[in-house]
């Protein structure tokens, strides 16, 4: 049903099917562009993310630097000489924290679907391998942490063990586990009944050896097309515990707690707000059209968790 | 009836796992609820007192036995806090949640279910590609962030409704509403994008059966076959799919509580973890599992009505 397909947007694009547009483009030269300013936030000429300028509080975009409080001695307080993007409700300079922020929100919203992935894709392909009680125990564990409301989890560890990035990963994969371990188990099941893995075992391949070089080359793809998904989940998230509060502790900036802190004043300087608002869109928005570019040239199909 | 005592069973157990689960994280991990309890200059006794009051002097399992019979007795214990009733503090903030989400569900279908509609019956045109572009754009706004624009274009700028706080129903109807329309927007316009995706994609498929051609050729009315014959059968996935939803959804109304100051469960559940107040973290998070555990099991039954045909089957174990 050809036409059928067609009318259901499954491969509605078919002449241009295989190429990316600029919708695919665009989006990633903008992340390209925040990994590279974040990475080298040090390598920058830019103001401390904790200098104040009290002077200028919440100053608009492109204002002159006047006093430079926080390091020692004016003269050694580095970056240019006025606020490219204005300053918060405390002076700081609005630039410099956007790009420190990008190293949490980017290292979250990369790391965390990857400790997901590899917990939860090992976890599935066993359970999809080995179908007996191995399987069976595996799936039990991931439905019970599937059917905890996730939010309440995250809320707990914020609350017992307090938030560092590196706790942040691991509670955050931990959620994702169980959906890719889902994933991995279905297509597991799907390959390992497949004659290529008979001819395999025919042939006197180990176990692992089957599970490495047969199965596992088929089913990372949609792995690695439900990760991209959910790296655009995971940076909302994060943005959303700092902006509650509950994320990396202050003066660590975040996306989230920079939002947060410009409600204050949202009245007269709203860009305090908006910048750090539009900055997390833009970078939502690319990494949802990166992952529907991929998915729609590889052919991979949506995988609800 | 099999059913429901399954789904009962199902519930008992989640309650359970979360209640341990929460119990465990909570009062294993360091951290003294005696401390965070009394004031900066308390003497020792003063602290010992409190760990007597609250119980923290005795061993972890004899507590958890505890709590779990309390619990099943309907006891949640008492905020270390306000000295209040757990349950009584989480019944005040019930109605503001629930008014909140309701009133998000029902904006995010009025919007979903037309628009969905419109674009399966005009599906790879123009219009359907431009509307679905515009709800992929909206799909990355975080809730938090619609929040603060919304409350900017139309609490400060327009001043067409408050900016935050919450008026109880008791003050009149058009004020309670109006205090919540800010926040159900916040909530629904993430939503919405989710159920009419969904809905439309069931559309098309539901638009090519061969009973939609039939009522075509009887000359039913373009209007009538898209609302009376196809809606009903295309909305099974949009139902499960507001029952999955259900737990996001209290993502979102954390978010929108704590933003618009609205004193709700969510809410009361943040404040509650910033100051370390055990008992009321505890109530909070089994109030919301067994809210999600229930309107699942609601959603369950829901499907039976829209489509018959699954009351016959008999459920897949």
């Amino acid at each position: 049903m050809p036409d059928f397909r067609k009318r259901i947007g499954l491969s509605s694009r078919n002449p241009g099917k295989g190429r990316l547009g600029p919708s695919f483009w665009l989006p990633l030269t903008w992340i390209l562009f925040l990994v590279i300013s974040a990475v080298g936030a040090h390598i920058w000429n830019l103001p401390e993310p904790d200098d104040m300028d009290p002077l200028n509080s919440s100053a608009p975009p492109g204002c002159v630097r006047e006093a430079r409080v926080g390091k020692e001695v004016s003269g050694s307080a580095s970056g240019p000489p006025f606020h490219v993007l204005g300053t918060d409700t405390m002076g700081r300079d609005m630039a410099s924290r956007l790009i420190f922020g990008a190293r949490i929100s980017l290292s979250v919203g990369l790391l965390a679907p990857a400790v997901g992935l590899l917990l939860g894709g090992t976890l599935g392909i066993m359970a999809g391998f080995y179908r007996g009680r191995l399987g069976t125990a595996i799936m039990i564990v991931m439905d019970t942490i599937f059917a905890f409301p996730g939010l309440v989890l995250i809320l707990v560890v914020a609350y017992s063990l307090g938030v560092t990035p590196t706790n942040l990963v691991i509670a955050l994969g931990i959620l994702t586990a169980p959906a890719f371990s889902r994933i991995a188990r279905a297509n597991t099941m799907a390959y390992a009944a497949q004659d290529f893995v008979l001819a395999a075992r025919t042939l006197g391949s180990s176990d692992g050896r089957i599970l490495c070089r047969e199965i596992l080359p088929n089913i990372v793809s949609p792995l690695f097309a439900f990760g991209l998904m959910l790296v655009a989940i995971m940076i909302v998230v994060e943005g959303a515990l700092g902006f509650l509060g509950l994320g990396v502790p202050p003066p660590t900036p975040s996306w989230g707690g920079m939002i947060a802190e410009g409600r204050e004043v949202l009245d007269d300087a709203p860009h305090v707000s908006m910048i750090p608002s539009l900055v997390m869109f833009m970078t939502v928005l690319s990494f949802n059209l990166i992952a529907n570019g991929l998915k729609r040239v590889s052919g991979i199909r949506r995988y609800a968790p | 009836m099999r059913y429901f005592v399954r789904r009962l069973i199902h519930l008992a157990v989640v309650v359970f796992a979360v209640t341990t689960l929460t119990f465990f994280m909570l009062n294993l991990l360091p951290g003294d609820a005696a401390y965070h309890t009394v004031s900066e200059e308390a003497s020792p006794q003063d602290v010992e007192a409190i760990r007597e009051e609250l119980g923290l002097d005795r061993n972890v399992f004899v507590r958890y036995v505890r709590l779990l019979k309390d619990t099943v007795c309907g006891d949640l214990g008492t905020s270390s806090r306000s000295r209040e009733p757990v349950m009584q503090t989480l019944m005040a903030c019930l109605p503001v949640t629930a008014e909140l989400l309701i009133l998000s569900q029902i904006i995010a279908l009025s919007l979903a279910v037309p628009l969905g509609i419109l674009c399966a019956s005009k599906a790879e045109t123009i219009l359907d590609t431009l509307l679905s572009s515009a709800a992929f754009a909206m799909i990355s706004v975080p809730s938090f962030v619609m929040a603060i624009v919304l409350i900017y274009c139309f609490a400060l700028k327009l001043g067409w409704f408050p900016a935050t706080g919450y008026v109880p129903l008791s003050e009149g109807f058009l004020p309670n509403i109006k205090s919540f329309v800010l926040p159900s927007l916040s909530i629904a316009l993430a939503e919405w994008v989710t159920l009419m995706r969904v809905l439309r994609a069931d559309m098309i498929i539901t638009l090519h059966q061969d009973y939609i051609l039939a009522a075509k050729a009887k000359g039913v009315q373009p209007g009538s076959v898209l609302f009376k014959h196809a809606l009903r059968p295309s909305s099974l996935t949009l139902i499960t799919v507001l029952g999955i939803n259900v737990g996001h959804l209290m993502g979102g109304a954390l978010i929108v509580e704590t933003i618009y100051a609205l004193p709700g469960i969510a809410r009361l559940m943040v404040k509650s973890i910033l100051a370390r107040d055990v008992a009321m973290v505890q109530g909070c998070v089994l109030f919301i599992t067994v809210g999600c555990v229930l309107i699942n099991f609601l959603i369950d039954m829901a499907y039976s009505i829209i489509d018959p045909r699954i009351r016959r089957r008999r459920p897949i174990a």
